[in-house]
């Protein structure tokens, strides 16, 4: 304990038994500190508990709901868990969830890494803050506003654009319209992609702006304009922050309930135009279907929602595992 | 290819802070110029304002003039893009591109402005590989990351990469200051090597590498922490180390202070 | 040689040829106005397809007028600024337009009548109600999940921080992440399962608090593990020389120097939670009525009742402006919650910091 009796050369001096040093050094063996480090350690166990309960009690549910299941549970488009016989697959709903979720990443991959740019590249210096500060706020706006917004604002005003994805590219099939209500897989894409915009900006501004600054005066010194010097230094350093980024945001998407479910008209059938009614997505259709449910219908929208829990577990670690090992290659780097 | 450069009355600020103030001296073509001076004289902000780094800082303004050759570097319509390509730079620390393989690294300046030919390419490369004594060392991974290489041969790389463009001047930062003393003996002879055919500026801390590689040698020095930096003296090496003209300098020279 | 080759190629003169700095202004405003003109002659009556139009003839036309004076590079770089600009301005169109509506539309039923009584038995067609039940329950559920969520989600990350080194500390860590990103709907599957089928429990707000501690737990764990990364080792070693054990170097020394930070983690955390609304749906039910005991029975929220005005309104009525006028209650709390945060880290950040 005092520093000065360890320096003397090893005097007989009454110190501590080495057992106790040793048991001092854990900090484990006073009542106080064994006491705390068995509420800390066990709250985390909780946690660890809890999810694997989640996905416990999820299976237990959903196993039940499939042993009864008449049709094959991955193939089948029709959701009719309470018909006789049952009858339910998931086909449909995983069409429309990676199809949203794709539709939202395309357009907000591209549009959040411009704003991360713009904050840490392009801005004025001052302006960069206030713009963060806002995609936090953007970010903040929970799902059911979006939803409301989506449903009231954001369909109303897309009738034109609708008629004119029709007519300029209505040949290749996708874009086909119609013309009933704008509540399709692409109208539900473009609300998923304002609502995971923030997240990814701002993992990617993160990102670019822990670019070392001599990569970025090594692409200036050689003559290269400010878009070169992005082109050269700064996505090359944050090509696997900005996949992992979007990772997260996907991972957002395909679970998103409430704001798809306030826009999408859903259709248990796939369609191959995105603009028309087709598809419905996991998480909404657990929220839609859910207070009509009896106990079997129940079990069966259990049955997706662990699905869904499977594929958002796979996207986020996989995120975090790439995040990971980033962090171990800058670190040898820097 | 080596051109003049003549700096009148030249005022760097960050933000309001005036860093070097009043700054006058000529840098003869096909010559090594060092400058040396204590820590925040103000001789690494100096130099990049010779090639207009000195603006990407945040708050980085410069007043006054500097001539490449009668063309003022600061004047109406002057592109800074362009005259970085004039004016190549090597920095402190190596910074060769990561993701980029040897040979990328060395032709991503030619690539920036225009389409080569391969065999072009190939031909610019291993001129300026060899003309960074490079070459033998890394010619068998040309393909291989630059951010492979031991720190001495990064900065050899990155000087190969800044001679591939053929700029008029090769600033150098203290380029030599996170190099072993082996690795700095050969940056030092190619620094030998360079000066026929290009101008060099070299900022060092190192007074008897000063001595060793420079023709000229600029004395830099601030009244105190705070003032902004100035050039006290600009003289012959042969002068600056044995007669200079100024107290100051030969107090720092015989490591009196600094 | 070579070199012959180089200095053909190169520009003769530093000057680049640069257009002058209001050129971009004036390209972009000709573009609006002609994208304007084209869309009226055409009688495309849609905002959005002017802008389209607008924005294509700008990059086109930045473009081709820059390449042809300034260079292609010089291009490039153009529109690349132009675009990225247009990626920030696409961000704000959409804030902008939703706080404008939530204001405008929420501002007509909102009053003191609106805050201070519940639905009751008012159908939806008609007007009055309001969202007294609502937030009543929606304090009471973010409350106990609070509750729930910050002594676990602290005492881990001190488990992280403090203790945690080998594989237990790396599962947790990782879990924690993978927690983050739960779908809400799967948390309310969860306790849907667990606590109602399973143990035969019924609908209560407590059901709701569970599900909601589940998302608010790993942002806790987050935020706090942050905060206390951000303690200086010295001052531990400081409390630890004297001969003060650790529990209490922990509780004494750590916690209160980052307090500050971990209150902000846990009101953003709040802040998250109490927009959720598909957990809720399904382990809380619904109800017009006040129900204060969060422990038995249906009790409302506020996201809830916002979606069960919408869903009710078909668009149009007394229901579509309560909807709206909830949801700028809803959006008023969350934002003040934000704002209050942000200030006490400001308020407290260590002052060595940048």
């Amino acid at each position: 304990m005092d520093i000065s009796t360890e320096n003397k050369p090893a005097p007989p001096t009454p110190q501590p038994s080495q057992t106790e040093q040793k048991r001092a050094a854990r900090g484990a063996t006073r009542p106080g500190d064994r006491v705390f480090l068995a509420l800390s350690r066990g709250s985390g166990i909780f946690l660890l508990v809890v999810m694997a309960a989640i996905a416990v009690f999820l299976t237990l549910r959903a196993v039940n709901a499939i042993s009864k299941d008449e049709a094959n549970f991955f193939t089948t488009f029709e959701w009719n868990p309470t018909g006789d016989p049952p009858v339910f697959g998931i086909a449909v709903l995983a069409f429309g969830t990676v199809v949203s979720s794709i539709i939202a990443l395309a357009i907000a991959v591209p549009i959040s890494i411009g704003i991360a740019l713009f904050i840490t590249h392009y801005a004025p210096r001052k302006l960069g803050g206030p713009i963060a500060y806002v995609i936090d706020l953007l970010a903040a706006v929970p799902s059911i506003v979006y939803g409301l917004w989506g449903a009231l604002v954001l369909v109303p005003n897309l009738d034109g654009l609708y008629g004119w994805l029709d007519q300029y590219l209505g040949w290749t099939g996708i874009f086909e319209w119609n013309g009933g209500a704008p509540r399709s897989l692409f109208t539900v894409g473009i609300l998923l992609a304002i609502m995971i915009l923030p997240i990814i900006t701002n993992v990617s501004r993160e990102i670019f702006r822990q670019v070392p600054q001599m990569h970025e005066e090594a692409a200036l010194a050689l003559g290269a304009t400010r878009w070169e010097v992005i082109r050269m230094s700064v996505l090359p350093y944050g090509r696997s922050g900005i996949i992992s980024a979007s990772m997260l945001g996907l991972g957002r998407a395909l679970g998103e309930t409430m704001a798809v479910a306030m826009v999408l008209s859903p259709i248990m059938d796939i369609n191959a135009s995105l603009l028309d009614p087709g598809g419905g997505t996991f998480a909404q259709n657990i929220a839609s279907k859910f207070n009509e449910a009896t106990e079997n219908g129940r079990d069966a929208l259990i049955a997706s929602g662990l699905v869904l829990f499977v594929i958002t577990l796979l996207v986020n670690g996989t995120a975090r595992l790439i995040i990971e090992r980033r962090k171990e290659f800058s670190g040898a780097n820097a | 290819m080596a051109k003049r450069i003549d700096v009148s009355g030249l005022n760097a600020y960050y933000g309001s802070f005036l860093a070097v103030e009043d700054i006058s001296m000529t840098i003869q073509p096909r010559s090594v110029t060092a400058f040396i001076g204590p820590s925040g004289c103000g001789k690494s902000t100096f130099l990049r304002t010779l090639n207009r780094m000195h603006e990407v800082t945040p708050g980085g303004r410069v007043e006054g003039k500097v001539l490449l050759d009668d063309e003022n570097l600061y004047g109406a319509g002057i592109d800074p893009v362009a005259v970085r390509r004039e004016v190549g730079m090597v920095f402190q620390r190596p910074n060769p591109f990561p993701t980029m393989s040897v040979y990328d690294n060395v032709a991503a300046g030619l690539r920036l402005n225009g389409s080569y030919k391969k065999s072009e390419l190939d031909d610019v490369v291993e001129k300026s590989l060899k003309g960074a004594n490079l070459w033998n060392e890394v010619k068998d991974r040309l393909n291989k990351p630059g951010s492979g290489l031991s720190g001495g041969q990064q900065q050899r790389l990155c000087i190969a990469r800044a001679i591939a463009v053929e700029p008029n001047v090769l600033l150098m930062d203290e380029p030599c200051s996170a190099l072993d003393p082996i690795s700095t003996l050969a940056i030092e002879d190619l620094i030998g090597e360079l000066k026929e055919r290009f101008t060099i500026v070299i900022v060092t801390h190192n007074m008897q590498q000063a001595a060793r590689v420079s023709d000229r040698t600029a004395f830099f020095n601030l009244a105190a922490v705070g003032q902004p930096g100035k050039l006290i003296e600009i003289d012959d090496t042969e002068r600056i180390f044995s007669n200079p003209s100024v107290q100051a300098t030969e107090d720092y020279i015989s490591g009196r202070f600094g | 040689m070579s070199n012959a080759t180089l200095s053909a190629k190169r520009p003769s003169s530093l000057k680049g040829a640069t257009l002058p700095k209001w050129f971009s202004w004036a390209v972009a405003a000709g573009s609006i106005a002609l994208g304007l003109g084209i869309s009226t002659a055409a009688g495309l009556g849609s905002n959005i397809q002017w802008a389209l139009i607008a924005a294509l003839l700008f990059v086109l036309g930045s473009y081709g007028i820059s390449a042809r004076v300034e260079g292609r590079r010089q291009a490039k770089d153009r529109v690349a600024t132009s675009l990225i600009w247009v990626a920030f301005l696409l961000a704000v169109i959409p804030l902008a337009s939703l706080i404008y509506a939530t204001v405008k539309r929420g501002v007509k039923v909102l009053d003191g009548y609106f805050l201070s009584h519940s639905m009751g038995v008012i159908a939806d067609t008609e007007p009055g109600g309001g969202i007294y039940h609502a937030i009543l329950g929606t304090l009471e559920q973010v409350g106990i999940a609070t509750v729930i969520s910050v002594p676990i989600g602290v005492l881990t990350a001190i488990y992280l921080v403090e203790y945690g080194r080998g594989k237990l500390a790396k599962a947790i860590t990782f879990f924690v992440d993978v927690m983050t990103g739960i779908p809400s709907i799967v948390a309310g599957l969860f306790i849907l399962s667990l606590w109602i089928i399973i143990l035969g429990m019924g609908y209560s707000g407590f059901a709701g608090s569970m599900a909601l501690s589940i998302l608010m737990l790993p942002v806790v764990v987050r935020s706090t593990e942050e905060m206390l990364k951000l303690v200086p080792n010295e001052l531990r070693e400081a409390s630890l020389a004297l001969g003060v054990p650790k529990w209490r170097t922990i509780l004494k020394v750590v916690l209160p120097t980052s307090i500050g930070g971990i209150t902000t983690g846990v009101m953003l955390a709040i802040a998250r939670i109490t927009g959720e609304t598909a957990p809720l749906l399904l382990v809380v039910w619904v109800t017009n009525f006040i129900n204060a005991n969060p422990f038995k029975d249906p009790q409302a929220s506020l996201p809830v009742y916002i979606y069960l005005q919408f869903a009710n309104s078909g668009g149009q009525g007394p229901a579509y402006d309560r909807a709206w006028a909830a949801a700028l209650v809803l959006i008023a709390f969350i934002m003040i919650l934000n704002l209050v945060a942000r200030g006490i880290a400001r308020w407290k950040a260590p002052k060595t910091g940048r």
